[in-house]
């Protein structure tokens, strides 16, 4: 091909080539301090208008302070609780639990939505039930779980599996299903067949689906994670639905706050840092960030 | 009112096997009852490195053609023969794969032949210096323009070592500086490669501007209508008076048999 480089016409060399920078206007990358205080100022705002919120209501006497206490005393006795009580042993179980049942869940979920979104039969059969699942509340399926597993672990992932399967098959078979016919028409003209046209076609389209339903799954997972915990109490296993369970017993409601805010802020970091960070990672390379919230 | 030029019966440079061969192709869709005939007993040979156009009004049966010549579908009767070469295709739009970099796109159809990998890299740099896409190899699709795109899609059918390229108005969504540009490329790619092409469009003077031959299909059913030999020499400008005149018999043609479906 280098031989007909001289009697290419360098005229249209030089027109294409001027084409191509007028089309393409790449605006410059903002400095990375910029990039990361315009993320979190929102944050670090809405976060301190909650805690005044918080504080205003415990000042208006509203509740006795040992039933209501405010932000300073419950940051502090989260602390206490993580490093002397039993707190991070709880966080952990529950972490542990949450992990493998997630994983658990986005196996099943995946497998489950690829075989609906392939066949024509599963789908008419199991495509509206999954749906039909997904909007029933997780806590519904607690008492059948306790009374198929007793007060065990198993009741627990069971209602944790039927609370995020459902929304991650979900999103595989919406991500599937939106992909553009044109892109499938086009792998099979380059000849992508069989596992092939799966690994290089058929699951990245499905990516952006499948991320939405990831993150849903996770919220789903979560919090049937933590009602089974509430229910389900395994003696000497601290766990945080424990926690919470056993304060309120006790009538700590300083620690039952503190057990709060660690829960609340175990899902936004996963949320923000995990599940906001690869969709935004994935939108943004394929143009479509902006589109999603 | 009918203005056939005689047709070219032998290529140029005699003695070139056939690139496409159709011979009484027919498509027909659904079923006996409400069956919709897209092709009618449509015949069109192709010589091995010769520039076909289509052209027609809506309802021709130009995309169903060119799946069937793909083989993306199965012709209700009659036979289609590419003599066993690898067959390309091009869109409307580029259909380029947005999770992919321009290099990567172009690298698939190797990857799927399992090219070494070495040897993919070197190919994807020569057919990207080929389209003048060398500097936005790293991009993705959405950082180009459609011109851009089609370009990427262009070397990307290339990677796949098609002897025949089939286009389905592949510059129908661009504007009119970019199409003119992707004209002059498109044709110089052609004499590069020596590849068989069969150019779909709506746009007649763009048929005469690139083709060896235009052939005109009439619509509901497609059949063929007329074809049209190109004598001007190469290469072309689409606004000169020899293309203006011959594309303006031809759509005279197309017109009436457009006028002829608003009678009934």
């Amino acid at each position: 091909m280098a031989s007909t480089d001289l009697e290419r016409p360098a005229r249209l060399e030089a027109e294409l080539s001027g084409l191509d920078h007028l089309d393409v206007v790449l605006p410059p990358a903002p400095s990375r301090v910029v990039a990361v205080w315009s993320a979190v100022w929102p944050k670090l705002a809405a976060l301190s208008i909650a805690l005044g919120a918080w504080q205003v209501v415990v000042w208006s006497h509203w509740k006795p302070d040992y039933i209501l206490p405010g932000p300073g005393p419950v940051l502090g006795r989260l602390w206490h609780d993580l490093v002397a009580g039993n707190l991070a042993d709880a966080i952990a179980t529950t972490m542990r639990r949450a992990a493998t049942g997630y994983v658990a869940a986005v196996i099943i979920g995946t497998v489950l939505g690829v075989a609906v979104a392939q066949s024509r039969v599963l789908r008419a059969a199991v495509g509206s039930l999954i749906t039909g699942f997904q909007t029933m509340p997780s806590v519904a399926w607690l008492p059948l779980a306790v009374v198929l597993f007793k007060l065990t672990e198993a009741a627990i992932f069971f209602v944790l599996l039927v609370g995020a399967v459902p929304s991650i098959a979900n999103g595989v078979i919406a991500g599937i299903d939106h992909t553009p016919p044109v892109l499938l028409r086009a792998g099979r003209v380059l000849g992508a067949r069989g596992l092939a046209r799966y690994r290089h076609v058929v699951l990245p389209a499905a990516l952006p689906g499948f991320l939405a339903g990831l993150k849903q799954g996770w919220a789903f997972a979560w919090r049937s994670l933590l009602a089974g915990e509430l229910i389900v109490i395994i003696a000497h296993r601290p766990s945080l639905g424990v926690t919470l369970q056993q304060t309120r017993d006790l009538n700590d409601y300083t620690s039952m706050m503190a057990a709060m805010v660690a829960i609340l802020i175990i899902g936004l970091a996963l949320d923000s840092l995990v599940f906001g960070r690869l969709e935004r990672a994935v939108l943004h390379r394929r143009g479509l960030a902006g589109s999603s919230t | 009112m009918t203005i056939t030029e005689p047709r070219q019966e032998t290529p140029e440079r005699s003695g070139r096997r056939l690139g496409i061969s159709l011979e009484e192709v027919s498509k027909v869709y659904g079923h006996a009852g409400a069956a919709v005939g897209a092709l009618d007993r449509v015949s069109l040979d192709v010589a091995n490195g010769e520039f076909v156009c289509l052209v027609g009004a809506s309802g021709c049966g130009k995309s169903t053609l060119l799946n069937l010549v793909a083989g993306l579908d199965h012709p209700t009767s009659g036979t289609i023969d590419t003599g066993g070469q690898t067959v390309a295709l091009m869109f409307q739009e580029a259909a380029l794969f947005p999770w992919l970099t321009v290099s990567r796109n172009v690298e698939l159809p190797l990857q799927l032949r399992k090219v070494p990998k070495a040897q993919r890299r070197a190919r994807v740099a020569e057919l990207l210096e080929m389209v003048h896409l060398a500097a936005f190899a790293g991009k993705r699709p959405h950082e180009l323009s459609g011109g851009m795109r089609q370009r990427v899609a262009l070397a990307r059918a290339l990677a796949q070592d098609a002897r025949v390229l089939l286009m389905d108005e592949p510059f129908g969504s661009l504007d009119a500086i970019t199409r003119d540009l992707l004209h002059d490329e498109l044709e110089r790619v052609w004499r590069e490669t020596g590849l068989t092409v069969l150019f779909v469009t709506h746009n007649v003077r763009e048929a005469v501007r690139l083709g060896d031959r235009v052939v005109m299909l009439t619509s509901r059913p497609g059949r063929v209508a007329a074809e049209f030999g190109v004598g001007a020499a190469r290469p072309r400008r689409i606004e000169s008076p020899e293309v203006a005149d011959l594309a303006a018999g031809i759509l005279e043609q197309l017109r009436q048999e457009v006028r002829r479906h608003g009678e009934h």
